[in-house]
């Protein structure tokens, strides 16, 4: 498939006065094509999936998703340009890891230098610093209360308390909810250190437990466990992980 | 030293002195008096500079005992050399014949006297000590009603000051966007900015303003608002009669309406209506604020809005029987205020009529 010359940029902002004036700012670039503009983070999710743009002009506050959710459940390949009226917090994170943001209001001049830069960063295939963004994007000390998936186009919240356990595939991460398995791209250790550690215990290099979801422990041979769930599900159980447990309980 | 206290003090010891002199041991009255009346008013003296000393060796745990040395041996010198004074004095008077012997009938008395005056130093010193205690206690209660009026005079100035920066940099960003498509719509923008942020710091240096200047502030605030977020931001605004005059605490409004915006209608795709209304009741006007929210994001709303200080604002200004509370099902946010006609202080009084009117349309 040859990559087409120009660039395919994704407009996301709740405002439409903001994406309107965003749109004519890059109509001056013939390089550029806008492939869409979204009011939202599901939205913008979706056309992402489907348009397969290669720059992601992303509002920070919005509803629904912000864009750091957004950003989370993007292809980390898409490059990205937060645009923010006012976040010190997150103004600082993006100085920290080195990624281009926009103030408004929007300077044209800063916007066509992002938009090289961007392309730049394309071509040299340099992904997006995700997991470290993300991080640095929630506010201290309070832990996550969802968290999100996407499967195709569509974005699954899931609330902390549905989870039952996470296993760890390669560069997934499995979240079961209920009997059900939804995948996401991210480093189990990415995700405990969102979630409260009083609730998600690591038991394991690769599962991370409810602790309400668990029912017993079961010593199956000389130092050898493991965690039986409510459902009747087998967790392996370290003797690191299980000294965790016992701490918590 | 003061006039009165000394004088009073010195006439009470001189009578002591001149009863004691006096007592059974032959003086005449008026020899009694005449020696009486000078070592009552030097034991006055002393007794008022022992204020010195209690101030010099201040009560502390662990050094009772050297204060209390230094006290009595401040005692024991001062009277006698007080005693002494009252001999001499005795002396002199010998001059006259009538009062012949006046200087043994007074060293008679001389133990009595040093043991009373003894006593009296030490009973001065112990007064003094409370005195100093008394003054302590009550600068420290000045001064903490001082700090605790600072504080809040300082917490009042940052809450006047603050104008949500997202607001600002939002409406300069629609204003930017309109240049190019409706200058006259962004001029007309940039306009109700600049009243909006001339009127909130006019009304933010009062100590009070009337319901009605508060609503219109908020009018131009959502006005500003409506353009940036187009038909996803709906108002509704009920006022009852007369319920505009009443006195409130200026930006008491604002926050509430700013909130109801931000994490209200902006956390809505597809936004919703904001309900403004003002209810007369027979004890004061009811105020209440809704909004409708995502009921995923239902935690965010609140945490931010400062409740307390509004709380706090609001009894400062119409006592206890003012409230705030709010109702938060998953799917709405509403404030209620409670601001009561009586206690009102000052009230209307300190409106100033012009800018009133300048404000109200009718």
């Amino acid at each position: 498939m040859n990559r087409p010359e120009r660039l395919r940029v994704l407009i996301v902002d709740d405002e439409e006065l903001a994406r309107r004036m965003m749109r004519r700012d890059l109509a001056s670039d013939p390089a550029v094509e806008v492939v869409a503009e979204c009011p939202d983070g599901f939205e913008a999710v979706r056309a992402a999936a489907e348009f397969r743009p290669d720059l992601v002009l992303l509002d920070i506050q919005m509803p629904r998703l912000d864009g750091f959710e957004v950003l989370e459940l993007l292809d980390p390949a898409t490059a990205v340009i937060f645009v923010t009226a006012h976040d010190e917090h997150a103004v600082r994170a993006f100085e920290v890891h080195a990624v281009d943001y926009l103030l408004k209001p929007v300077d044209p001049e800063r916007l066509r230098q992002a938009v090289s830069r961007a392309r730049e960063r394309l071509a040299r295939r340099e992904p997006m610093p995700v997991a470290a963004l993300t991080a640095a994007a929630r506010v201290a000390g309070a832990p996550l209360t969802r968290v999100l998936v996407r499967d195709g186009p569509r974005v699954h919240v899931l609330p902390v308390e549905t989870i039952d356990y996470v296993e760890a595939q390669d560069d997934y991460v499995a979240l079961h909810v209920g009997g059900r398995v939804h995948l996401k791209q991210q480093a189990i250790g990415v995700l405990e250190a969102g979630l409260d550690p009083s609730r998600f215990i690591r038991i394991h290099r690769s599962y991370l437990l409810n602790v309400d979801r668990l029912s017993r422990i079961e010593l199956i041979a000389k130092d050898s466990r493991i965690a039986i769930l409510r459902d009747g599900t087998r967790l392996p159980l370290s003797r690191a992980g299980h000294s965790r447990l016992r701490e918590i309980l | 030293m003061k006039a009165l206290p000394f004088v009073t003090v010195g006439m009470l010891l001189a009578a002591l002195a001149a009863t004691l002199i006096g007592l059974r041991s032959g003086a005449p009255w008026n020899e009694a008096l005449l020696l009486g009346l000078p070592l009552g008013f030097m034991q006055a003296v002393l007794c008022f500079a022992a204020r010195y000393p209690a101030r010099a060796a201040p009560l502390a745990p662990g050094r009772m005992l050297r204060v209390a040395a230094t006290h009595l041996s401040a005692a024991i010198i001062s009277t006698g050399a007080w005693v002494f004074a009252g001999i001499g004095l005795a002396r002199l008077l010998e001059w006259m014949p009538r009062h012949a012997g006046a200087a043994l009938r007074l060293e008679h008395k001389a133990p009595t006297l040093a043991v009373t005056g003894v006593l009296i130093f030490l009973l001065a010193v112990t007064a003094h000590y409370l005195l100093i205690a008394l003054e302590a206690a009550r600068e420290a209660e000045v001064g903490g009603v001082r700090a605790r009026v600072l504080a809040r005079e300082a917490e009042l100035r940052a809450l006047r000051a603050q104008i949500d920066p997202h607001f600002l940099f939002n409406s300069l960003n629609s204003i930017a966007a309109l240049t190019a498509e409706d200058p006259g719509a962004a001029r007309s923008m940039c306009l109700q900015l600049a009243g909006f942020l001339r009127r909130s710091l006019a009304l933010g240096q009062r100590d009070h303003v009337s319901l009605g200047e508060e609503l219109a502030l908020a009018g131009d605030y959502l006005a500003i608002e409506k353009i940036r977020f187009g038909a996803r931001l709906g108002i509704v605004e009920t006022v009852e009669e007369g319920c505009r005059d009443c006195p409130v605490p200026p930006l008491l409004l604002q926050p509430i309406v700013e909130n109801a915006v931000r994490h209200g209608i902006a956390q809505i795709v597809e936004g919703g209506r904001i309900e403004i209304s003002a209810r007369r009741d027979p004890e004061g006007v009811v105020l209440t604020v809704e909004n409708p929210r995502d009921p995923e994001r239902a935690g965010s709303q609140g945490a931010g809005l400062g409740l307390e200080n509004v709380r706090g604002r609001l009894r400062a200004l119409h006592g206890e029987k003012a409230q705030i509370d709010v109702a938060s099902p998953p799917t709405a946010y509403k404030v209620r205020l409670f601001i009561p006609w009586a206690g009102a202080v000052p009230a209307v009084a300190g409106l100033d009529p012009l800018e009133e009117a300048s404000h109200e349309p009718a």
